[in-house]
């Protein structure tokens, strides 16, 4: 009970603070945000980890250890290797031994505590090129794949994709919902309600079977990265519709109010008004909502790709990684496949809470 | 409120056409599709009178060499009247390939339904009675992960882990021995034994979601002078919170109803995609690889006619719950 109380004076004063800072116009909205944000902890932590992914994922080369297609047939299927400590000879991996299953025909890999290869820090490859780290003999720390490629190069690599579908989608949505979500609001009439009713019929529909027959018509001879923006645009247009949603109503809040009139008062033509007067308003719940539209894309990405309907090799992705994961078979003797659903879940539970955190800051009038 | 069902159900008869043209948009937008490929093969590799002779039934059938506005209309009027068109690759007619599997993707998607709010809200309750208690934070980062997790994934997992740990395959709606078997009552047993774990993952997503909107509205309506008038009558907490509270916190509730239908029937699909069964989902997705595309196409009609079908339903519930909306 004391807690509680401790808790409530501790809110109120705080309040007052801010109440009177922006009073005083010693800090602008944007620093307010700042200010209230800094309080979600887990907010912060997820920011940061979103940006520690993105720096490994534009620096992928640099990052994983090998190229995301470099193929070793002899390797295939090779378990992650455990990576040992010890004095004399700091980090190091096993060698791998290889006997080939009588039942199966299969060969299987353990590792082999006779051969020792450190693992080296700014490691130089064959062609030159640095890696953050690296190893003389084969290191697959999360094993290998059907066709021998290193399953943690992969997921690197992948990243780029995954990572970035929903950055671009949002952005396309982003366009879409508030160029019309501003119109709809700011002439009203008979284009909001026809905008209105075309959302509506957006949101009626489920999106995963509509994504993937649209995703289905893609060309064949398309190339991957024409693909890539097959499926972006695919997945943002569906998700336009909520963002306009959200735009209208600001528009509709801020369109009757004294500065929009005096500016149309003083005469700002129509894009001018809009522009510079109404859309900087709907701004913090623009970037809330896009923030919060990104797991979802992401998430639609990595479905399609899944089904083998999305992202085409060679170009890789969580979602074609996954593919490879799709049989219980497979799973049971390579389990090690299912990796890459790790960052899937770890990329979308931090934009959820991002976005959860960015909506508190934001709205000021949720408690 | 007769009158409010009647225009509810004229309201969704635009909508209706307008989905048919996205459907049909969709089933023609792969160039080459299975019955070009059909009518060449039947042409080419045949050639006698017999197989032309089906060409040109194809061919009026379907409409080919009219424009494609007289194809739509073709289509649409073949539709209602419950020709679906043919699919190529079964070789059958749609018709006589999608009631079953209609059958069983309601059944999940409702079990889906039923199992989010039974659960939902009384953790919902919890959660907003518990406010800031270490319960409560446990039960929202929970449901935050609950709302991350693609129910595919989840489906994936369980079933590698049901056949290690159980030596179970977990696939499909039946056990081997009464798959195909004439309905019995074990037959019946059998399916609500496998039946449970599609509506769990499926339901997951939504539960944890609709979670958070009963904590929400629950606490909204908490800090309202009435439930104070209520507390400083000296009923007990128990009655304030139920009777009073909840009554007014599960209004929005009803009408989310008719919007996670689609999020419902988007995780259906791509579980049963994954587990096997003898869905919708599969059918379609099978359909659209191969470019069957009556097949398709009615499938997604179908989505779209259960999901305005819901809707509706949703709405009804609403009205009957919300006396404002029936008559204004």
């Amino acid at each position: 009970m004391n807690d509680e109380i401790f808790r409530i004076t501790e809110d109120e004063t705080e309040e007052i603070d801010e109440e009177l800072l922006t009073r005083l116009g010693e800090l602008s909205y944007r620093q307010l945000i700042w200010r209230r944000f800094r309080k979600s902890k887990l907010g912060i932590v997820s920011g940061a980890i979103l940006i520690v992914f993105y720096i490994i994922v534009i620096f992928a080369g640099f990052f994983a250890p090998y190229h995301y297609n470099t193929i070793n047939m002899r390797l295939r299927h090779v378990p992650p290797q455990k990576i040992h400590f010890s004095f004399d000879k700091g980090f190091h991996i096993y060698g791998l031994k290889s006997t080939r299953n009588p039942e199966t025909l299969e060969l299987e890999f353990t590792p082999d505590p006779s051969q020792n290869y450190p693992i080296k820090l700014f490691y130089k490859d064959t062609e030159g090129k640095r890696h953050l780290f690296g190893s003389d003999g084969p290191m697959f720390l999360l094993g290998t794949d059907r066709m021998g490629r290193d399953l943690l190069s992969r997921i690197i690599y992948g990243g780029r994709v995954s990572m970035t579908v929903g950055l671009v989608g949002v952005f396309l949505s982003l366009f879409i919902g508030s160029i019309l979500g501003t119109v709809s609001g700011y002439w009203g009439g008979w284009i909001d309600n026809l905008i209105q009713r075309l959302i509506e019929l957006l949101a009626a529909f489920p999106s995963i079977p509509l994504w993937m027959a649209l995703a289905a018509a893609l060309p064949p001879g398309w190339s991957s990265v024409q693909v890539y923006f097959g499926i972006t645009i695919i997945l943002s247009l569906i998700g336009w519709g909520g963002l306009a949603r959200q735009v209208r109503g600001k528009v509709l809040a801020y369109r009757e109010q004294d500065f929009v009139m005096a500016a149309r008062a003083a005469n700002c033509g129509h894009f001018y008004t809009i522009m510079r007067h109404l859309l900087p308003g709907c701004y913090s719940h623009i970037i809330v909502i896009s923030t919060l539209a990104i797991p979802g894309m992401i998430l639609g990405e990595t479905a399609l790709s899944f089904l083998g309907l999305g992202i085409r090799p060679p170009m890789t992705s969580w979602g074609v990684l996954l593919e490879e994961a799709q049989r219980v078979t497979v799973l049971l003797h390579y389990p090690w496949l299912l990796f890459p659903a790790v960052p899937v879940l770890v990329v979308v539970i931090a934009y959820n809470f991002l976005g959860d955190a960015l909506r508190d800051a934001a709205d000021p009038y949720v408690d | 409120m007769i009158t409010y069902i009647i225009r509810r159900i004229l309201i969704a008869i635009p909508t209706l056409f307008a989905i048919s043209i996205i459907g049909f948009i969709i089933i023609q937008l792969p160039e080459g599709d299975y019955l070009d490929r059909k009518i060449q093969q039947l042409e080419e590799e045949f050639g006698d009178s017999s197989s032309l002779a089906r060409v040109e039934e194809l061919r009026v059938r379907y409409g080919l060499d009219k424009p494609m506005w007289m194809r739509y209309f073709k289509w649409l009027s073949g539709f209602v009247r419950g020709d679906f068109g043919e699919s190529f690759e079964y070789e059958r007619e749609v018709n006589e390939l999608i009631w079953e599997r209609l059958t069983y993707t309601l059944l999940i998607s409702i079990g889906s339904l039923i199992f989010t709010y039974i659960i939902a809200i009384p953790v919902g309750i919890y959660s907003a009675t518990h406010k800031y208690q270490w319960s409560d934070n446990t039960l929202t980062f929970l449901a935050f992960v609950g709302m991350s997790l693609p129910a595919f994934l989840v489906a994936l997992a369980l079933m590698v882990f049901i056949f290690k740990v159980f030596d179970i395959p977990l696939f499909g709606l039946f056990s081997a021995y009464y798959e195909g078997a004439p309905w019995t009552f074990g037959k019946l047993n059998d399916l609500l034994n496998h039946l449970w774990i599609p509506v769990i993952v499926v339901g997951l997503n939504g539960t944890a979601a609709l979670m958070r909107i009963m904590r929400g509205n629950l606490l909204d309506v908490l800090g309202q002078p009435f439930v104070q008038t209520a507390r400083a009558k000296g009923l007990k907490e128990s009655v304030v919170v139920i009777k009073h509270a909840v009554r007014i916190a599960i209004n929005p509730l009803v009408s989310i109803l008719g919007m996670s239908l689609p999020s419902i029937i988007s995780g259906a699909t791509i579980v049963s995609i994954v587990l096997g069964l003898p869905t919708v989902g599969p059918l379609l997705f099978r359909a659209l690889l191969n470019e069957d595309i009556y097949l398709a196409g009615t499938l997604i009609m179908m989505y779209s006619i259960l999901l305005i079908i819901g809707n509706l339903f949703a709405d009804i519930a609403l009205a009957w719950v919300d006396p404002r909306i029936r008559y204004e």
